[in-house]
């Protein structure tokens, strides 16, 4: 019994902080149709910004949990908002109408670019800023103890997952991106600025994912490469939940999250292959994944 | 004024000119190039220069291969190495990130020695870096030396080498070390476990623990061995699989960054509470965990490298001089590039060679050699006079304050003890009960 409450604890914690790391990927493709590969780069680039503010402030100039979590969130919305612009705007945007192909090559480049950028700036010493996961203490269910911390990315994940829903369904702006996702030159035809939007949902996207990365700071050792390596991962989660779909992402997360957790407790040795093999399961049933929806080709 | 040149004449009289200077030039460079290169002796230095395994290992390398490079050029070191340079020549480094995997670094390798005419490399801190080149090194007659990487395979597959050498233990080692430590020190210990980064490493140093401990504490029961990926970074989920399993030992090879965020993790969740670490490669972060790693966690140096090193004039001299560049005290990896220059230093100054040593020379010297170094003194006992016999010691990792990181209750297992006999499969020497092993 203690395994099996263990395994649903677990699963919910790792599907809560997959849906945090995908949820900017599935919005990016969703509304522009480019499958972001440097996705993993912005999550770094909230990392490694997180990691060096906690440390800056730990360091003497004060201790407070909340200022700490204060100012994870807003380093990693700043420098996920301007890296977002940027490579909207100066690249990017040189390439809408290409096939989407070309757009992975595209932002598979800019993801090898910012690896060596942040090496450049940070330098190949591991970063540690666990102080915020330290100072959240833990809580009991038995045996098993969980961490403050791990239960708060939770919390953020349902709050970046309602925040989204609302976004899209009940603003302005989101009536206009749904417009664009299901036509967008008749969008445009309509007067919509689709290029505006693209920058403001490239930048959103961009956002979550430096996010995403803010968040496990404290949690890990940022080190050069971990944004490759959560990439992998984030594509599986949106891949099984659908491409575009924010339902699909939350669900993808927990199906991969929960499966994962299984495997740890079980079988341990079979970890990764079980991600995959979810994955794999759902597209032989379903092409698009759970919530993908297959589109009419236009000529 | 004289008789002017017609314009054809001008151009062969420039040309002419201009092909006298090129082939001065050239003659001056290649004189000057024979000369640097009667002068130097070329060393190709590989470690991490990108990477997750960069900032805990390939990095503190690097600065040390700098600073005993420098020592070494400038005649600092303490005796017996205290004349300036190796063989009396000075020391050029090309440094090569290992970065890449073991197809790369087999191309950068042939690269170092091809074009860039080095007299001999030092690198590896990767297994499988490791296992690609040895077979390369022994087919390019270059002396190589291993500095890092554990795997008990190089000398398995390279069965009989000449240019290839190990100036440091195998994981064997780590391994059988640790169990026999925890057989003196944590006899009433029931239920173990294990967490291993999910490739070779993790797999073989798993493996030789688990048979060391059927042989020493048959008693003790293995509950779990978690695998997750490598760099990883996030052990939540493998952590509660751990603590419902209600271990008193965690055993982990982890390295790096992983066996850092796996400690910092572990301790918060409290299951370093509930169990002991013991962690084969632990004391890469005994300057770094600070409050992060409990009082108590059992850590290993890969042998008496950086917080194990012995009080001698080489490590006295290393560690502040390493302090003082750097400023940090030397963890493991950096001592462990420092034993291998100065095992390269005393292979040149014996070699007998009048100038540049040739690789066959270098290789004759360290061959079962026995040499002084900031670990002490170094045999070369091992695959057939290649590999260092070394002892491996394990303590508990202490903070607080006032004192800073301490090691306690260090104890050390000599190198007949912890490695199998020269020739014989480490596998088999374990399970049939460590034969011929000098624990005493």
């Amino acid at each position: 019994m203690l395994t099996v409450w263990a395994i649903l604890i677990d699963g919910l914690i790792y599907a809560s902080w997959l849906f945090l790391v995908a949820a900017g990927l599935t919005v990016i493709y969703g509304v522009m149709r480019i499958l972001n590969m440097a996705h993993g780069s912005l999550y770094a680039l909230g990392a490694y910004a997180a990691a060096s503010a906690l440390g800056w402030y730990y360091n003497g100039v004060g201790d407070q949990l909340w200022i700490a979590l204060a100012m994870i969130a807003a380093c990693a919305v700043m420098i996920g908002a301007l890296a977002g612009v940027i490579m909207e705007r100066g690249v990017l945007r040189l390439m809408y109408g290409r096939d989407e192909v070309l757009m992975l090559i595209v932002t598979f480049a800019m993801l090898l670019i910012l690896e060596d950028v942040m090496k450049l700036i940070w330098g190949t010493t591991p970063y540690f800023a666990y102080q915020p996961y330290a100072a959240m203490g833990r809580f009991n269910i038995g045996v098993l103890t969980v961490s403050g911390y791990q239960l708060m990315v939770v919390g953020v994940s349902v709050v970046v997952g309602l925040a989204l829903w609302f976004w899209l369904e009940r603003t302005k702006i989101g009536k206009i991106l749904r417009s664009i996702i299901h036509d967008r030159e008749v969008s445009e035809a309509m007067g919509v600025n689709v290029r505006r939007m693209f920058t403001i949902t490239f930048m959103i996207g961009a956002a979550l994912g430096a996010i995403a990365g803010g968040v496990t700071a404290p949690i890990i050792s940022v080190v050069p490469g971990v944004g490759v390596e959560v990439i992998v991962v984030a594509f599986a989660v949106v891949v099984t939940g659908g491409l575009g779909s924010i339902t699909g992402a939350a669900i993808g997360a927990l199906i991969v999250g929960l499966a994962r957790a299984v495997s740890i407790h079980t079988m341990p040795e079979l970890e990764l292959f079980i991600v995959y093999a979810v994955m794999a399961s759902v597209l032989i049933f379903r092409p698009h994944g759970l919530f993908g929806q297959a589109v009419a080709r236009k000529i | 004024m004289g008789h002017p040149l017609s314009r054809a004449g001008m151009r062969r009289t420039l040309l002419s000119t201009a092909t006298s200077i090129a082939l001065i030039s050239a003659g001056v460079m290649g004189i000057s190039q024979a000369a640097h290169a009667e002068d130097t002796f070329k060393v190709g230095l590989v470690t991490f220069l990108s990477g997750g395994a960069s900032g805990p290992f390939g990095v503190p390398a690097a600065q040390a291969a700098e600073t005993v490079i420098k020592a070494i050029n400038a005649g600092e070191l303490p005796a017996p190495y205290d004349s300036a340079g190796v063989n009396g020549l000075q020391l050029e480094s090309v440094v090569i990130d290992e970065a890449g995997g073991p197809t790369k670094q087999v191309e950068e390798y042939r690269n170092l020695v091809q074009r860039q005419n080095v007299n001999a490399v030092i690198g590896y801190i990767s297994s499988g870096d490791c296992l690609a080149v040895g077979p390369v090194a022994e087919e390019m007659q270059t002396f190589t030396i291993a500095f890092d990487c554990g795997t008990p395979r190089l000398f398995e597959d390279v069965s009989n080498p000449t240019y290839l050498f190990r100036t440091g233990l195998d994981a064997v080692a780590d391994n059988v070390g640790a169990a026999h430590y925890l057989n003196d020190a944590k006899s009433d210990i029931s239920r173990l476990a294990g967490i291993q980064q999910n490739y070779a490493w993790g797999q073989d140093s798993w493996q030789d623990f688990t048979l060391s401990m059927e042989q020493l504490m048959p008693d003790v029961e293995i509950v779990d061995n978690q695998t997750p990926q490598i760099f990883q970074g996030n052990y939540g989920t493998e952590i509660s699989a751990l603590q419902t399993r209600r271990p008193d030992i965690i055993h982990s090879s982890m390295w790096g960054g992983d066996m850092e965020a796996f400690v910092a993790q572990a301790n918060v969740r409290g299951l370093l509470e509930q169990a002991t670490a013991i962690l084969t490669t632990g004391e890469s972060g005994l300057h770094r965990f600070e409050n992060q790693a409990p009082n108590g966690t059992i850590l290993g140096g890969r042998g008496p490298f950086g917080g194990f090193m012995p009080e001698n004039d080489l490590s006295e001299w290393f560690s502040k001089a390493y302090e003082a560049e750097h400023g940090t005290p030397p963890s493991y990896p950096a001592s462990k590039m420092a034993q291998a220059l100065l095992g390269l230093k005393y292979a040149a100054d014996n070699s007998g060679a009048e100038g540049v040593p040739s690789s066959e020379q270098l290789a004759a010297a360290l061959k079962g050699a026995t040499f002084e170094s900031v670990s002490g003194t170094v045999k070369m006992a091992l695959a057939g006079g290649h590999q260092a016999m070394q002892p491996m010691l394990y303590g508990e990792y202490h903070y607080s304050a006032d004192t800073g990181p301490e090691l306690r209750n260090v104890r050390a297992y000599k190198g007949e003890c912890v490695s199998p006999p020269d020739g014989q499969n480490a596998l088999e020497w374990i399970k049939a009960g460590f034969p011929g092993a000098d624990c005493d």
